[in-house]
Order: structure tokens, then C-alpha cells, then sequence
């Protein structure tokens, strides 16, 4: 049996910089040679709430990008829109502030061993980590197109800098403040095609994953998707963030999304049966 | 250097260090030896294991609430078979000091669980929870039933023999824990773990709905640490040579010397670890230099300290 969480530290980092850019925070945290085990897809639990806070676990947020080549060393970034209380006490560090940090923790996307063409779909902040994994992409002489979706435009997350990676990008919004009137999934059936797309990778809504996984088992094409459900430690040992997922064998078992996922096959996650008793 | 003997035992179980992790609160062992060796704590509580496979509750399974968190899992695992060949050579390799946990629907599932473990090596001892609150007919908590709580500890002390230490984990959620404790310690149980976590809800006021998928969870964390150190003060009271393995919300070294001052003779971790995976190192270091700090020689010296009584000198 391989071993769990192998590459995973327990450290506390400095806050290299915190930038508000609309309604969500670019955190850059200094986390040294621990960039370089992080993979697109990873993500870090943070403690959040200071010391003597009533907040008792760590919150869980995917690392969008990494660089290991900054002047104070390896540093992940983190986009953040504050909401709940922990993701609020996040976007309130600043310059200096040590946080208490696990990572890297989760399976990343795979990337294809040849250059194929690749369509990346994002929905709201979920389209965050999707940026470095495109330039991952990218750098391997991937073709690269990126759908993003939001209910509105202020919930769209795309950096300048970020696109230089992608060949297209689309935008749908639900109330069509920007790009397109609708949803991601509107025209992705013709869109894979057009592309001639062999893996769709996405991150966002599970809902939203789930009809993606309709559309690209309809196609035939791979789909990895980044998935999200209620945590509390983050490192497999509370067993609340499981989801059915189907065995070769076709049985289906109830796997944790922070070992076994974050990033699974959606072909193989039982998306009807989230949220039922199996 | 100031020393301390620090071991402590249950039933004929010894244990270098009075710190255990909680049953289902570090899953099969693996997930946190990245963080540290597990021998280097007490020892090791597995998730309650039953007969079969089991798949668990429907998620959502956690919801945090005020310094603590509710859970409905529902012993999701294996099945003991599994478990068997795949975690426990795991933990030994790793010479970590493991407790099995096991977990019945029926007296019966009890029993056969417990004839498993019988010819198993490199076990320290057997916690039998009867107390788990998320299952699907509350009459299953064994441990809400004093005369139920007694059948299933006396069928496993008979299928057992007197080798391995029965520990019984026991709910706070009924009037009188006393006689519930008593019972099963004369129907055969060494020890006591105390306490399961404490039947809670909370409503989600967007969709107006009970927020689990179990709708009922487990309340744990700091926010019962009041309840357990309760229960453990009350049974230590009533069953002083009884080793209790006291938990519930312990989260640094002054919570665990608490709970030892109580009448614990060790300490189970179980939320601190979700919120900080080394909890467990951290807690043991802090509640060794307390002891030391307080002029404790060791720690069996320390448990239930609390209940002294002051002589009374006249001046």
C-alpha cells in the first residue's frame, strides 16, 4: 500500500504578500522547498483563527500556483474570497504573519505523457488552481482552452497574467454581467469536439462536475475533475469528506476527497449517489 | 533532568506513555505516522471495526459548531477480516501499542468479533464500543441500556478468556452512568473509555434543514470537555481501581492533566488531531512537564488527585 500523505509537512510559513483584487484575496505564503512536492490539484489546510479561537479545525484551500524560483525562496499562492470565519481570518493576515500551514496534501491532476489538446472548465473561484496546471500544460506543448463560469462577473476568477497560457478563454455568467448568458456545460458537448480535446480537467461545484461527467463519458474523453466536500482534518483520518466512487471491480466505496481526491476520475465518482446512504 | 515514570496500564496492558489516539479519529494509523512515529505515543485506538464492510452515513458528515464539531460517520469501514490483514501488521511493523476497537449491531456480532482477535498478536487490548450514537435506531446504543451493556461485555470477557484487557467505551448521553459503568465492569471489562461523543444537531437556515446527512451527529471537541471530566470525576468516584482512558475535547497538556486529576489513568485524543496533526506529541510533552512541574515522581501518583482529602490540622 502506498504511503499516505508522503509528501505532507506541518510548518509555520510567512505571509509573503496579501492582495485584494475585487471581491477575492491573492495570498502568496513562503513555504520554502515544500513548492517543489506541490503539484496542480494539491491543496494546504490551514489553521485559521488564532490561538485561542473557537474555530477547532483547519480550513482546506487548493494551492493555484506555485513558484519556486521567488528571491525568498519557494512560495505557493493561494486565491481566497472571504466568507465563512476562516476564510475571513485568512484574508485579514498580512506581510509577515506566520500561519500554521499542512502541506502539500491530495492527489494533483495528471498530466498526459504526450501533447494533446486539453480543455480546462472553471467554476467561480474553483477556476484558481486550473491557472498554474495550464501552464503546466502549456509548457509541455499542450494546446490549452479554458471555459470559465460564474453566477455573476464579480465571481470570475481570471488573472491577466494567468492567460498567457491559454489558447481561448470563455466566460458564461447565469445573469450575463460578462461573456455569455448561462452555464459552462451549455455547449461543451460541441466545444470538446471542436477541440478535439482529449482531457477536460475542472474545478468547481460539484454539480457542476457531475454534468461535465455526463458530457465527456457521452465522448469518451477523460475527465479529471477537482472535487469538494465537507472536511475537517484534511489528512484521512476523520473519514467526513467521502464521496462513492466506483471500483474497477464495480462496486462502489465511499473514498475521502482529501486522500483520494481532491483530483479523481469523474467517470468513476457515483455523482447520484453523493449524498445517500449506499 | 527532572524524571517521571510516566507509563501506565489497563488490566494487564502496559504503556509507556498515558496517551492514546480515539477510536475513529485516526482512521487505520497510516494517515499520521507521516507526521510523527506512532510508537512514540501511549498507543494507538483503531476506528471501531464491525463483522462486514460497512459504507457509513451520507455526507454531509461534519458540521463545525462552536469549539467543536458534529460527525455522523457511522462506522464506515472494512469489516474485520480486512482490517486483520491489512492495518494491524501495519501497526506492529510500526511497534506502535495498538487497542482494537470493535463494534456490533448484536450481542452476537460482538462475540464473533472478539473470536477474531483471539489468536491475533501485537494487540494490547480490545475496546468495545458500545456507544457509537450514529446509528440508525438509537436502541442500538448498547450503552444506553444498562442490562444490554452487560450482556455484550459478558459476551465478549467469555469468548476472550482472561487475556486482553476489555475496555468499554461508554455514552454520556443517559441519567445515570454509574450503573452503567458498574455493570460492565462486573460483567468482565478491565476498563473504562470515557466518553463517546454527545448526541447533537444543527440546522442549516438556508435550506431550513438539519445540516448532516445523518441529520443527528456526534458532538466532540472543547466544547465537552466539561462532560467528560464530569464523567470521569463521578465514575472514578464510585470504581476507583477501575483505569479509566479518559477523552473529550483534550486539546493541550493542562486538558489531559485534567482529565488524569479526575481519575484517567491515560488520555484519548481524537479532534485536537483533526485540527493539528501533531496534537498528540504536543499534548504528551506538556502534560509530562506538568506532572514534573507539580512534584509528581510518576503518573499513577497523579490519577485522581482530585478526589483527595485534605487531613485536617489544627493550629
Amino acid at each position: 500500500m502506498s504511503p499516505i500523505n508522503k509528501n505532507a509537512k506541518q510548518v509555520l510559513a510567512p505571509i509573503a504578500s496579501n492582495k485584494r483584487v475585487g471581491t477575492y484575496h491573492q495570498i502568496i505564503v513562503n513555504i520554502g522547498d515544500l513548492a517543489q512536492k506541490c503539484k496542480p490539484g494539491n491543496f494546504v489546510a490551514i489553521k485559521v483563527g488564532g490561538e485561542n479561537s473557537a474555530l477547532v479545525l483547519r480550513r482546506a484551500f487548493a494551492i493555484s500556483r506555485v513558484s519556486t524560483s521567488s528571491a525568498t525562496g519557494g512560495t505557493m499562492e493561494l486565491i481566497v474570497a472571504p466568507g465563512g470565519q476562516g476564510s475571513t481570518w485568512l484574508c485579514d493576515r498580512i506581510e509577515g504573519d506566520l500561519i500554521d500551514i499542512v502541506v502539500p496534501l491530495g492527489t494533483a491532476f495528471g498530466v498526459p505523457t504526450e501533447p494533446v489538446p486539453v480543455l480546462l472548465v472553471g467554476g467561480g473561484y474553483g477556476s484558481a488552481p486550473l491557472f498554474g496546471l495550464a501552464e503546466i500544460l502549456n509548457a509541455r506543448g499542450s494546446r490549452v482552452d479554458m471555459i470559465l463560469g460564474a453566477s455573476t462577473s464579480s465571481n470570475i476568477y481570471a488573472p491577466m497574467e494567468g492567460k498567457r497560457a491559454v489558447n481561448t478563454m470563455r466566460i458564461y455568467t447565469e445573469d450575463g454581467s460578462a461573456g455569455q448568458t448561462g452555464r459552462v456545460t451549455d455547449n461543451l458537448y460541441e466545444q470538446i469536439k471542436d477541440l478535439k480535446a482529449a482531457v477536460v480537467y475542472s474545478c468547481g461545484p460539484m454539480s457542476m462536475l457531475s454534468a461535465i461527467t455526463t458530457i465527456t463519458k457521452a465522448l469518451d474523453v477523460v475527465h479529471q475533475c477537482s472535487v469538494e466536500e465537507s472536511m475537517a482534518c484534511g489528512i484521512g483520518i476523520c473519514m467526513t469528506c467521502v464521496l462513492p466512487v466506483q471500483g474497477e471491480d464495480g462496486s462502489v466505496s465511499m473514498l475521502r476527497s482529501c486522500i483520494d481526491g481532491p483530483v479523481m476520475d469523474g467517470s468513476s465518482v457515483s455523482w447520484n449517489q453523493v449524498g445517500k446512504a449506499l | 533532568m527532572t524524571t517521571i515514570d510516566f507509563s501506565t496500564t489497563i488490566g494487564n496492558a502496559w504503556f509507556p506513555a498515558p496517551t492514546f489516539t480515539a477510536s475513529g479519529c485516526a482512521s487505520s494509523g497510516r494517515e499520521l505516522a507521516q507526521f510523527f512515529p506512532l510508537r512514540e505515543m501511549g498507543g494507538v485506538v483503531t476506528k471501531s471495526v464491525m463483522s462486514r464492510v460497512r459504507p457509513g452515513r451520507p455526507t454531509p458528515r461534519m458540521a463545525e459548531t462552536p469549539s467543536g464539531m458534529l460527525n455522523s460517520i457511522g462506522l464506515q469501514g472494512p469489516g474485520i477480516d480486512a482490517f486483520l490483514a491489512q492495518d494491524i501488521p501495519y501497526l506492529v511493523e510500526q511497534k506502535a501499542r495498538v487497542i482494537v476497537s470493535i463494534a456490533g449491531e448484536t450481542v452476537e456480532e460482538y462475540s464473533t468479533l472478539a473470536r477474531k482477535l483471539r489468536s491475533v498478536s501485537g494487540i494490547s487490548a480490545v475496546e468495545v464500543n458500545i456507544s457509537c450514537p450514529n446509528v440508525e435506531n438509537r436502541g442500538l446504543v448498547f450503552a444506553c441500556d444498562p442490562d444490554a451493556s452487560r450482556r455484550v461485555i459478558d459476551g465478549v470477557r467469555r469468548t476472550l478468556g482472561g487475556e486482553l484487557p476489555i475496555i468499554a467505551k461508554l455514552s454520556p448521553d443517559v441519567t445515570d452512568l454509574v450503573s452503567i459503568a458498574r455493570g460492565v465492569v462486573d460483567a468482565g471489562a478491565d476498563g473504562l473509555a470515557l466518553i463517546n461523543t454527545v448526541l447533537g444537531m444543527v440546522i442549516n437556515v438556508n435550506t431550513m434543514r438539519p445540516q448532516l446527512g445523518g441529520k443527528t451527529g456526534g458532538l466532540s471537541g472543547p466544547a465537552i470537555r466539561p462532560i467528560a471530566v464530569r464523567a470521569v470525576y463521578q465514575v472514578h468516584a464510585a470504581l476507583p481501581k477501575t483505569p479509566i482512558l479518559g477523552m473529550g475535547g483534550i486539546a493541550n497538556g493542562k486538558d489531559a492533566l485534567e482529565m488524569i486529576l479526575a481519575g484517567a489513568s491515560g488520555v484519548s485524543i481524537g479532534t485536537a488531531s483533526f485540527g493539528n496533526p501533531t496534537a498528540i506529541m504536543s499534548i504528551q510533552s506538556e502534560l509530562k512537564q506538568m506532572l514534573i512541574d507539580r512534584g509528581f515522581k510518576s503518573l499513577k501518583d497523579a490519577i485522581g488527585y482530585a478526589h483527595r482529602v485534605e487531613e485536617v490540622t489544627n493550629e
